[in-house]
């Protein structure tokens, strides 16, 4: 099963199973089903419980914190994640804080799905992974889709923490297989923090990933392994915000993410894994990210900018042998 | 769909020969003693932060209130506490949150633009609410219909793209939402001249919503003038009601840059003199009454300990 179809399992499981659910967003109706078909089949099985919508990504989120406020839960699907700055006043200002703001906790069962990333020529407005300006706001959850974990999971636990969620999905996923992990590396946990490693070896480095680079990353473990006998075991944590990681006993630790340099998540990471384990790490967490830039359209130059297995495998061996 | 619009004023000259009833007067009363309180204790500087008071606005939810039921919802706004005591009686657990004193009804998290009480809720960006509404309104129109939410707005608050956002998916969705603008003419410093083209009626008509404007300060020829569009709002036809009314005080506190005709124009146009002099007697005893119960109030919780 590929992850897009996991996804819209996921939401057909969630909206039958409760009857509280309702999903928004710009053409997300059949026969279109949402621009990236997530939301197919939807509409046409609960007619009265998923909206179309007016392209107004400020308005359904704040719909969503009002069905969310009466008590019903609420999906809302943003056609391009790059279009959440539309909808931040909604999500900061008042479904995050209304959890906190008015004295007694105010549950806020709420999901804003956000397909994000570059890799497709969609450019500077299109292909944005902006995870990183959703850190750090008090009862803001942030997810992101993974290969890893079943999404019917997800939701699950987004809804249960009764408050407002952003779920990240990376596009280049929708095509990927759930689960997919070639040898001789092996998928080894499924739960919050999936861990792909080579079974009975000790690694050299943890490199810790969201699911969208997760095959980049995997790309770059392989070459490490055959061409530089260098073994790394990968994290994806379900959930980033906020951070909860267990490491394995290694010295060394990166964070890879789509996300462009400055503030970002895993600056996050790195200090939560500083603060609990600097004693034990032979230097500080390295960072790597796509480039300081927009991102182009034109094939060649978007491949400038944005993470690649390359810089994964570069920056790794660099930082190992220096 | 298809929606007639309505547009009619009212001559605000005169009050009602009847005049309003002991406790309508007191709710009047006692919402102008409490506002007064708060610029008084700000003088005093025994309140943190800032606030907005809504002296000259005060007829405006009271007017409304008998128009709600329980089950409706209730969205303010930064100037707000006319609309909570008119809706909750309850100076004592707003003075408290105010000031963050025991028995704050947010426990002083929220303070003056923060509240949140059964189905009354506040927030302190402009236009925030209505999107919000919209969604309350969703789920009432399937879960309990009838029922409404009722949104105060300002004129400045048109400012904001939320609002037309929300205006649409109401008219769209056919939602019981009445949305309740207080057009005092000013938004904060700037005159709404200076911030607005066009005019609210306009806006409303745009989205083929019924709109109907008042200047009258008169409680019974308001709720008379509302009544039959409110209960078309509970069948799913949304209204914008706009009152023509009067800031007299301050935005938040001192920072008033009206020239002096101004802010005499206000006061010419303000419910309480008119109201005062159409029966001065019972006006003064019920004004000393509603005075008294507020000092009582503010004694009271500026004497209790942190929330």
């Amino acid at each position: 099963m590929r992850v897009a179809e996991n996804l819209n399992a996921a939401l057909h499981g969630l909206m039958e199973h409760d009857p509280t659910v309702h999903l928004l967003g710009e053409d997300v109706a059949d026969p279109y089903g949402g621009a990236f078909k997530i939301t197919r089949g939807l509409s046409t099985r609960f007619p009265e419980r998923v909206l179309t919508t007016p392209i107004s990504e400020n308005a359904i989120t704040g719909v969503a914190a009002g069905l969310a406020l009466a008590g019903d839960g609420a999906v809302v699907e943003m056609m391009f994640g790059d279009f959440a700055a539309l909808a931040f006043d909604q999500l900061v200002n008042f479904a995050a804080k209304s959890v906190s703001m008015y004295g007694s906790r105010v549950p806020m069962r709420m999901v804003l799905r956000c397909p994000v990333g570059g890799g497709r020529g969609y450019g500077p407005t299109h292909s944005q992974s902006l995870q990183k300006h959703f850190v750090g706001v008090p009862g803001l959850a942030l997810y992101e889709t993974s290969p890893f974990r079943d999404n019917a999971e997800v939701f699950a636990e987004m809804l249960q923490r009764a408050e407002p969620c952003v779920l990240f999905e990376d596009k280049v996923l929708y095509t990927r297989a759930m689960y997919e992990v070639e040898p001789p590396f092996a998928l080894r946990a499924q739960g919050a923090v999936a861990e792909v490693s080579l079974p009975g070896e000790r690694p050299d480095c943890v490199v810790v990933a969201g699911g969208g680079v997760a095959h980049r990353v995997l790309a770059a473990m392989r070459t490490l392994l055959v061409e530089e006998d260098v073994l790394c075991t990968l994290l994806v944590p379900s959930r980033l915000y906020p951070v909860e990681l267990e490491l394995p006993e290694v010295d060394r630790v990166f964070v890879v993410e789509e996300g462009t340099a400055g503030g970002t998540w895993g600056a996050e990471v790195a200090h939560v894994l500083h603060t609990r384990h600097w004693s034990r790490l032979s230097g500080p967490v390295t960072l790597i990210h796509s480039a300081d830039s927009v991102i182009p359209t034109a094939a060649h130059l978007e491949r400038d900018v944005l993470v690649g297995a390359e810089a994964v495998h570069r920056t790794i061996l660099e930082t190992l042998r220096a | 769909m298809s929606v007639s619009i309505w547009e009619r004023s009212h001559a605000s000259g005169q009050v009602s020969a009847v005049g309003p009833s002991d406790d309508d007067l007191t709710q009047l009363l006692t919402i102008r003693a409490f506002e007064r309180k708060l610029l008084d204790l700000f003088e005093r500087g025994m309140l943190n932060g800032t606030t907005h008071t809504c002296l000259g606005q005060e007829y405006v939810p009271v007017a409304l209130e008998p128009l709600l039921r329980p089950a409706d919802h209730v969205f303010s706004n930064h100037r707000g506490h006319g609309h909570y005591l008119a809706r909750h009686r309850d100076p004592e657990g707003l003075l408290a949150e105010i000031m963050g004193r025991r028995g704050a009804v947010c426990g002083g998290v929220g303070g003056s633009q923060h509240i949140r009480r059964d189905r009354y809720l506040s927030t302190g960006v402009q236009g925030e609410s209505l999107p919000v509404a919209c969604g309350v309104t969703l789920h009432l129109k399937r879960a309990e219909p009838g029922a409404l939410a009722c949104v105060y707005i300002g004129d400045g608050t048109f400012g904001e793209g939320g609002v037309y956002e929300a205006l649409n998916l109401a008219a769209l969705w056919q939602l019981p939402l009445l949305v309740v603008v207080e057009n005092n003419g000013i938004a904060q410093s700037t005159p709404t001249a200076r911030n607005m083209a066009g005019t609210i009626a306009g806006r409303a008509a745009a989205f083929g919503i019924a709109h109907l404007r008042t200047d009258s300060v008169d409680l019974d020829a308001i709720r008379t003038l509302l009544a039959p569009a409110v209960a078309a709002v509970r069948q799913g036809r949304p209204l914008v009601a706009e009152f023509a009314t009067h800031r007299l005080g301050p935005h938040s506190k001192g920072d008033d840059t009206r020239g002096a005709e101004e802010i005499a124009a206000a006061h010419a146009a303000d419910w309480y003199p008119r109201y005062a002099a159409a029966d001065p007697e019972r006006f003064a005893r019920l004004d000393a009454a509603a005075r008294a119960r507020i000092d009582a109030v503010a004694a009271d919780v500026t004497g209790r300990e942190p929330a």
